[in-house]
């Protein structure tokens, strides 16, 4: 038997009301302009493993890939400082692989291992269109390990797979498409109903008996009948996340069991479903570990820390959908090859030195310390998880970026060290010398087809 | 191990300067012909007596060829140099050690940048293959964070430290209004500089240098020799240069009010020329105004204010052209334009001028010692330059 051991999720900073575009209720989450699948899922992973041991396989599943060939695993295993020895899988092409690679997470536990599971998802639809309001950015991410360690114990599961042209989307394709929402919603209710009804008896566990219920599908038709199915009570039924979120593609069913286990008690168990070209389903019990798995932000602590204001146009902008006059300042250049793997564990994993002589801490690192000469005498610091806060800073109305003005900080951190850097997920207006700020992973831009990731700072959320 | 200068021994015999500006009917070689024969006029030698030259350029070209191609010299040496804002300063530099040691008798320091081809704004400038961390920030929003760290570490308000740097964009404009060969001739009123559109931090457009194109060029001799060519030479009291740890960008003492690099240069710089008190002493001053609160630190950095009290010597008018320390008497980077190869050539060719008398409407009175300060990088992580000239 296997279960999570710890877990985490990520909602991005902005939101997009759904009142400006004309879509009812509520506004979706969006992912920054320096956001993306890989880099919302390693804001997630860092959740996750605060604490928890070490992780022998890294499964991250998306179908918003930054790269269609290259592993993008490979850039959260280096984000998140992970061995070297791990495995790394990526997983795609349908939104229930978020649930999906958990199953096969809690597969790798059950033999005897412990895995890392990372979920992201930038998701956008055609402007006008449902998919557009109806989804979210975001992600979410699990450690599975032995019973002896879990804070959720999974108890019973049940999976089916079916050939439909439901939601599909070719590889050279902005946009999804769907076929009429009945055809897909009469064809997969059943499968819902069985798929269901085979992961409980696998649980030996009641409907009555669940504390929570997450349905999430591609098709959320095909699962409104599940309640009345099953004789829910309304309480069961978890928040979708609808109004707050939107639909996180597969992050989705993750995100939703995160906030589950936010607010769950030893003993609680829930049912998570994830429905797309198929159905996934899983129960867990909930363990008395669970207050020590629970990582630093909620979802809805993430979902109350937001910015509300994202103008439509600028949306559009940020996905690349709207072109735009570019300033007069020169295309970004896109990083190369053999410094960013000389220099990997500092570009990514925010990895600094400090003088092992006099303390003195340096970013990037050094092999000479800047305060007394001490030549090759650093150790590795890491920088990324350390409290930090505005010594000076400027706002950049000619540099190049999809948000001007850029907000650049002069950032100091406890215990020594600074660095010059981007000031994310902020108000230009608001920033203050003192301000209090945490570092995040971010992708700074893409130059000629090669995506720069690195770290900001943000105001703290 | 000392580092002693070469007070007065050697001499500037000859100088040249194009006008600065948007040339758009003129490529880096033209500007080169340009102030070279000017220079070569002026110290009435022909080109084949020059022994050796130091070309400064940052990006506008590579190798001594640029500027061998262009002139035609017939095989002598020519060094291509480059650190970064400070390049037009370094030609002279190692021009002028080249005299002082012997090797040659006669030589050219020559600076040119042609940028207004790229097709940007403001400057741009070539990067090497990185691994995509480093900031990308502008030159202007690198500077501006020099403004809220002097106004809040010497309790000057924003409005007030506003009003300071507006009134030495002003302030070089009333002085490059009365300089043929500056991009901007004209005078602006303070109002017009402080509503400017905002570009980084505190900073208008009207806070930055003229991004421009231009030439200069300098012949230099030994002291001794140095009546053969003028009657009226310049000599050489000191020449300094400071690079540093960019201790700035690592050390959180750093409070972006300094320039390290500066202080030390200029200490040197003074050290060498016999300078005790800067702020009597130097009649005059070309300083590196990329940005004006740059100038407004460099007064400090430079001992001409003490630390804290600069902005109130800018608002006194002490720096102004007709003031008790007149600084940037050409207009500086702001009016005068910044092509960054021929910067540091054009601070020594107001020098020229002043020394000799020769400004013109800018004319300083008597002035004795001339300082020229040439900076490049960024706060905390920067190269200094300085020199001291007079007759």
């Amino acid at each position: 038997m296997a279960g999570i051991v710890r877990y985490g999720s990520y909602v991005p900073f902005f939101r997009l009301s759904r009142k400006l575009i004309g879509a009812g209720k509520g506004e979706r989450a969006v992912a920054s302009f320096d956001e993306d699948s890989v880099s919302m899922a390693v804001e997630a992973g860092r959740e996750a493993l605060r604490g928890a041991p070490n992780v022998d396989t890294l499964l991250f599943a998306t179908t918003s890939p930054p790269y269609a060939e290259k592993l993008n695993g490979a850039t959260i295993h280096a984000a998140l400082q992970l061995p070297g020895k791990v495995r790394s899988l990526d997983l795609g092409t349908s939104s229930r692989m978020g649930l999906g690679a958990l199953l096969a997470a809690l597969d790798v536990a059950a033999a005897g291992k412990r895995a890392l599971v990372c979920a992201g998802d930038v998701v956008i639809g055609a402007p006008g269109g449902g998919r557009e309001s109806a989804s979210g950015d975001g992600a979410a991410a699990f450690v599975t390990g032995p019973d002896s360690e879990s804070a959720a114990v999974l108890i019973g599961s049940a999976s089916s797979t079916v050939e439909i042209l439901d939601v599909w989307r070719l590889p050279e394709d902005r946009f999804a498409k769907s076929w009429e929402e009945r055809f897909g919603a009469d064809t997969l209710a059943p499968l819902v109903a069985d798929t269901c009804a085979r992961a409980l008896a696998d649980a030996k566990v009641q409907p009555s008996e669940l504390t929570a219920v997450i349905a999430d599908a591609a098709n959320a038709r095909a699962v409104a009948g599940l309640g009345k199915g099953l004789k829910l009570r309304p309480e069961q039924l978890a928040d979708p996340l609808g109004e707050s979120v939107g639909r996180t593609g597969v992050a989705h069913s993750l995100l939703q069991l995160a906030r589950a286990l936010d607010g769950a008690k030893p003993g609680d168990r829930i049912l998570v479903l994830s429905l797309a070209d198929g159905c996934d389903a899983a129960v867990f019990e909930v363990t008395s570990r669970i207050a020590a798995a629970r990582p630093k932000h909620s979802v809805d602590a993430w979902i109350a820390s937001k910015r509300g204001d994202v103008a439509y146009n600028t949306y559009l902008k940020w996905r690349g959908i709207l072109p735009f006059e570019p300033p007069r300042r020169p295309d970004p250049e896109r990083p190369a090859a053999p410094p960013m793997a000389r220099h990997s564990s500092w570009k990514l994993g925010f990895v600094g030195s400090r003088c092992a002589a006099c303390g003195t801490g340096h970013l990037p690192p050094q092999r000479v310390c800047v305060k007394c000469s001490a030549v090759d005498q650093m150790r590795d610091d890491d920088f990324a998880e350390k409290r930090c806060k505005i010594a000076t800073y400027t706002l950049d109305h000619l540099a190049y970026s999809l948000n001007p003005p850029t907000v650049a900080g002069v950032i100091d951190y406890e215990g020594g060290g600074r660095v010059t850097c981007e000031v994310t997920d902020v108000d230009p207006a608001a920033v203050k010398i003192g301000d209090e700020l945490e570092m995040t992973f971010r992708r700074l831009y893409t130059g000629q087809g090669v995506h720069n990731y690195f770290w900001k700072a943000r105001p703290r959320r | 191990m000392a580092s002693r200068g070469i007070c007065d021994r050697v001499a500037i015999v000859g100088m040249g300067c194009t006008s600065f500006g948007e040339h758009w009917n003129k490529g880096a070689d033209d500007m080169l012909v340009e102030s070279t024969q000017d220079a070569f006029k002026s110290a009435n030698v022909a080109k084949d007596q020059v022994d050796a030259y130091w070309l400064g350029t940052m990006g506008s070209g590579v190798s001594g060829l640029m500027l061998s191609e262009a002139l035609k010299i017939d095989y002598k040496p020519v060094t291509r140099l480059e650190n970064m804002c400070a390049t037009g300063s370094e030609a002279i530099r190692n021009a002028a050690y080249a005299v002082a040691s012997g090797a040659y008798d006669l030589v050219m320091a020559v600076g040119v940048e042609k940028l207004k081809d790229s097709g940007f704004s403001g400057l741009v400038t070539g990067s090497v293959p990185d691994d995509g961390t480093r900031p990308s920030l502008t030159a202007p929003a690198m500077f501006s964070l020099l403004a809220p760290a002097y106004a809040k570490k010497y309790g000057v308000d924003e409005g007030t430290l506003k009003d300071v740097i507006s009134r030495i964009a002003w302030k070089n404009h009333v002085n490059g209004a009365k300089n043929p060969k500056a991009q901007f001739k004209k005078e602006v009123p303070i109002e017009q500089i402080k509503a400017s559109p905002k570009v980084a931090g505190m900073f208008g457009v009207f806070d930055c240098s003229g991004v421009s194109d231009g030439s200069a060029a300098a012949i230099l001799c030994r002291a001794e020799d140095a009546h053969k060519y003028t009657d009226k030479p310049i000599f050489i009291k000191a020449l300094s240069f400071a690079a540093g740890p960019a201790e700035g960008n690592f050390s959180q003492d750093y409070d972006f009010t300094t320039f390290q690099e500066v202080v030390a240069s200029a200490n040197e710089a003074y050290k060498q020329a016999g300078i005790t008190n800067p702020r009597e002493q130097i009649s005059m001053a070309e300083v590196h105004d990329c940005f004006t609160a740059t100038e407004l630190v460099l007064m400090e950095d430079m001992g001409f204010s003490p630390r804290g009290t600069a902005w109130k010597d800018v608002m006194a008018g002490r720096f102004d052209g007709n003031g008790a320390q007149p600084v940037n008497p050409d207009g500086g980077l702001k009016s005068f334009g910044h092509p960054i190869g021929a910067s540091g050539l054009r601070m020594m060719y107001e020098m020229w001028l002043q020394l000799r008398g020769e400004a013109g409407p800018r004319q300083i009175e008597s002035p004795k010692f001339g300082l020229t300060h040439n900076l490049g990088g960024q706060p905390g992580r920067c190269v200094s330059f300085v020199s001291i000239v007079g007759v």
